[in-house]
């Protein structure tokens, strides 16, 4: 007995060392694997962007990932820059005195990545399918004579009544820009997803290292010609300084933290804002925000279905509201968030904080007990959807319940995923047969700062966004901002729209709030901008 | 037995049937718009119904299942709705560091953990039973993340031996395989290792109470004889068959893990595709899942004859 507790004795301290030694080993031989594998692939920026790449193309999804990954492949003729301006990309421009005729013009240079140059019917293809699907493009549409190849670098756009924001609107950079593809791409339906990812952008789609959901590589296209100038924003020079760009999904939070940290990944695209102190005790780590305008957080209410159908009681849930009680709730560190009235946010152009008193002071539940007594609310269950699988989307739903409830609304909150509440949100049933009342969602600033683009401002009745207002006046005043010719007038109209939108709560907005990123400090020359971009980024050994 | 492999091979076609029909229903029963995720936030009703016509969606029931029947009998399992990525190529890609991980974990678990339950049922209501008893519990109560955490913690953050996450294939190099696997292997090893650990305890026990053992003792054999070829060998069959489901689960996904350690697997794959509603890749999956359910099961019966010759079929 006592010679086999000695074996075992001796089979442990084995086991011990054995185990030890693998992990040891391991290090080294991953070590050595790390190594190898970096002098491969040149310099390789590994980044870890909000969400997984599922959809490649960026015309048939407003997904920002796929127009992340849209604007790495692909370019654009024209380009918003930090001010706002729309600026030259792929091609210059002229407009007619009469402002009915832009004529485009592609720079030398410009070639796909199977080494086919860029033409005008390449341009022409692609602002057309464009122009089937984005809201914008569809305005535009509306009022085009022709749109034409005069030769093959010449773009003759003809419209049948001016369109002062056609530059703007070209050149915009959510929710979907008018990348261009090749003609033969470009040509297929608008409603079905490409399968060539032939782009002329910096940088080239590695079809055979992608992993839907999972990881994505680009590596820089060697022929790509960038614009003269310094980058602002989507506009100007795009030098790629790295060979490779990965960009990896990581469902877990944590493990992104830690990734960076170790040294593993350079760049997280949006970082949790509770997991900020572990990162601040990083010296190799960087926490910034390089997008200003950030985000801005929404209430959208039904407008076929008791109670909302009422003006007034849809007033009296918006002044119930209080935008500091859900953005506390929603990001906690007042560093990161800010209360703004503005329908097409804080820090734009358009922006303007008209009628947003309650809104931005409180709420005022006293003043929505009453406004609800006189509408005559008779106590209908207000249907709140609740999606519980969406980080930025749990507090708002939480928050809103009960200050409607404090105002004496009965507010039935229901939990489900935000598959089943998209699904449900284009219902038009009774709440009480599988409709709704209330929703919220987010939008990235860019995407709802023109009443051209903002799709809670679409006042067609069942034409209209989910909720589907029929309203004449904002239709009324939106083209009254089409018509708009200088940035003072179309400036007097957006602070008529916003006026309206919450008299008449088209849609409740919540407040406006930025992510956090984080970069390892090998990494420079990133410019601040609402996309992510990888090119000017150096990076160091 | 070569009559009863055949018979159970034969009886897959029904259960795969009842499988696919009760999968293909409950997912069109569901709630959830694959349209609406291709198309994200900004589309209009009219833009979600002409992608759900393009995907086939707006078909009948019965169309939609006939097509898809079509492709299975083609050998097909379809195309994933948002990525436009044959299922097949999906599936192909994320299996395998499912199956190296599941594979690598089972070896660590059972040379772990069958030598612990022998030798805590061979000192039964020793130190040494409840030692390992109360790691089984430990094993068992504490939940993977935390355990996953804990070894980043130690082994990748303060020590800098191993990466924190990610996954290599063997083919690129077996150092970089097992320098991002040993983690995750050992994060999931801890829950199986109490598990087969225990179930060798509880059979080892029951075993070594037997005659036989008595008797092998009094003619001599050596302690290690009687404990791994007579006692063992006899215990074996509820031991496989904890082993056999286990590996089966860890096939199936190990969605926390996967996520931990971000290794790109099958559960997330699953996961993903449900939060989506991509009902093919959903479909292939859990077809996989139940195909490798009964293969699994029915190595497990055959190994059954191995250890136990009195089995037969």
């Amino acid at each position: 007995m006592l010679r086999i507790q000695e074996r075992l004795h001796h089979f442990k301290g084995h086991a011990r060392g054995a185990t030890l030694g693998l992990l040891a080993s391991a290090a080294l031989i991953s070590g050595a694997g790390f190594a190898t594998s970096a002098m491969a692939e040149g310099k390789t920026i590994t980044a870890v962007m909000h969400s997984g790449l599922r959809v490649l193309d960026p015309i048939i999804t407003t997904a920002h990932i796929t127009r992340n990954h849209g604007y790495m492949i692909y370019d654009v003729l024209v380009a918003v820059d930090e001010n706002f301006a729309p600026q030259p990309q792929m091609a210059d421009w002229t407009v007619s005195d009469d402002n009915l005729v832009y004529t485009f013009t592609l720079r030398d240079g410009l070639k796909f990545h199977d080494g086919a140059p860029v033409t005008a019917a390449d341009a022409v293809a692609s602002l057309q399918r464009w122009s089937k699907k984005d809201s914008g493009g569809q305005l535009i549409a509306d009022v085009t004579e022709s749109l034409e190849a005069k030769d093959d670098k010449t773009i003759v756009w003809t419209l049948k009544a001016p369109f002062p924001a056609l530059l703007d609107t070209v050149g915009k950079q959510s929710a979907v820009p008018p990348f261009i593809m090749p003609e033969r791409v470009a040509s297929g339906s608008a409603d079905e997803a490409i399968t060539d990812y032939t782009g002329s952008g910096p940088f080239v789609f590695v079809q055979d290292e992608y992993q839907p959901g999972v990881s994505v590589t680009y590596k820089k296209f060697a022929d790509y010609v960038p614009r003269e100038g310094a980058s602002s924003w989507m506009a100007g020079g795009k030098n790629v300084m790295v060979d490779t760009v990965k960009w990896v999904t990581m469902p877990d939070a944590q493990t992104a933290i830690n990734a960076i940290m170790s040294g593993e990944i350079d760049y997280i695209e949006q970082v949790q804002i509770d997991l900020l102190p572990i990162l601040a005790a990083s010296e190799d780590v960087t926490v910034e925000t390089r997008d200003d305008l950030g985000y801005q957080t929404i209430g959208r209410m039904n407008f076929k279905h008791p109670p909302f159908d009422n003006v007034k009681i849809r007033q009296a849930a918006q002044m119930a509201l209080s935008q500091e009680d859900v953005l506390g709730t929603l990001i906690g560190n007042p560093d990161y968030y800010k209360v703004c009235g503005a329908i097409f946010g804080c820090g734009t152009p358009l922006g303007d904080e008209s009628g947003s008193d309650t809104l931005t002071s409180g709420g005022d539940v006293e003043g929505a007990k009453k406004l609800l007594q006189e509408a005559g609310y008779d106590n209908t269950p207000i249907v709140l959807m609740q999606p519980t699988d969406v980080v930025s989307l749990t507090a708002q739903p939480v928050v809103a319940a009960q200050a409607l409830r404090n105002a004496g609304f009965n507010v039935d909150m229901q939990a489900m995923d935000w598959q089943t509440l998209v699904t449900r949100r284009a219902s038009q049933a009774t709440p009480s047969e599988g409709g709704w009342n209330i929703f919220f969602t987010n939008w990235m600033v860019p995407e709802i700062n023109s009443p051209l683009i903002s799709p809670m401002l679409n006042g067609r009745g069942d034409n209209a966004w989910f909720g589907w207002p029929q309203d004449d006046t904002i239709e009324a005043l939106r083209a009254e901002f089409i018509a708009a010719d200088t940035p003072e007038k179309q400036k007097e109209v957006a602070v008529k729209i916003q006026q309206h939108t919450l008299e008449s709560v088209l849609y409740v907005p919540l407040g406006q709030y930025t992510s956090p990123q984080a970069r390892s400090n090998k990494l420079t020359n990133m410019i601040p901008s609402p996309v992510p971009v990888f090119w000017n980024i150096e990076k160091a050994d | 037995m070569l009559g009863y492999i055949i018979r159970r091979i034969l009886a897959v076609i029904p259960v795969m049937v009842i499988v696919a029909v009760f999968v293909f229903l409950l997912l069109r029963l569901t709630p959830g718009d694959p349209a609406a995720i291709i198309a994200g936030d900004m589309a209009t009703p009219a833009q979600l119904e002409r992608i759900r016509t393009s995907l086939g969606l707006s078909d009948p029931l019965h169309v939609q299942f006939v097509t898809w029947v079509g492709l299975l009998l083609k050998g097909e399992l379809g195309t994933s709705l948002i990525s436009n990525t044959p299922v097949t190529q999906m599936i192909g890609q994320r299996i395998w560091p499912t199956f190296n991980i599941a594979v690598m974990t089972i070896i660590l678990s059972v040379v772990i953990a069958v030598p612990m339950g022998v030798i805590a049922a061979w000192r039964h209501r020793t130190w040494v039973d409840y030692a390992v008893m109360a790691f089984s519990v430990l094993g068992f109560s504490i939940p993977v993340f935390v355990i996953g955490y804990l070894f980043i913690q130690v082994f990748s953050i303060e020590l800098r031996w191993l990466p924190v996450q990610g996954y290599a294939a063997p083919t690129d190099g077996f150092g970089k395989f097992l320098a991002r696997a040993i983690l995750p292997c050992l994060t999931l090893a801890t829950i199986y290792v109490a598990l087969i650990a225990r179930m060798t305890r509880a059979s080892m026990l029951e075993v070594l109470g037997e005659d036989y053992i008595r008797t092998a003792r009094a003619k001599g054999v050596k302690e290690t004889v009687v404990l791994f070829r007579h006692a063992l060998r006899n215990a074996a069959v509820p031991i496989m068959t904890i082993i056999g489901t286990g590996f089966a689960l860890l096939i199936g996904g190990v969605v926390v893990t996967e996520s931990v350690f971000n290794i790109p697997g099958v559960g997330r794959l699953t996961v993903d595709a449900i939060l989506a509603r991509d009902y093919p890749v959903i479909q292939g999956m859990i077809l996989l899942t139940s195909g490798l359910y009964v293969f699994i099961n029915l190595v497990i019966d055959l190994s059954y004859t191995f250890f136990d010759p009195r089995i037969r079929y």
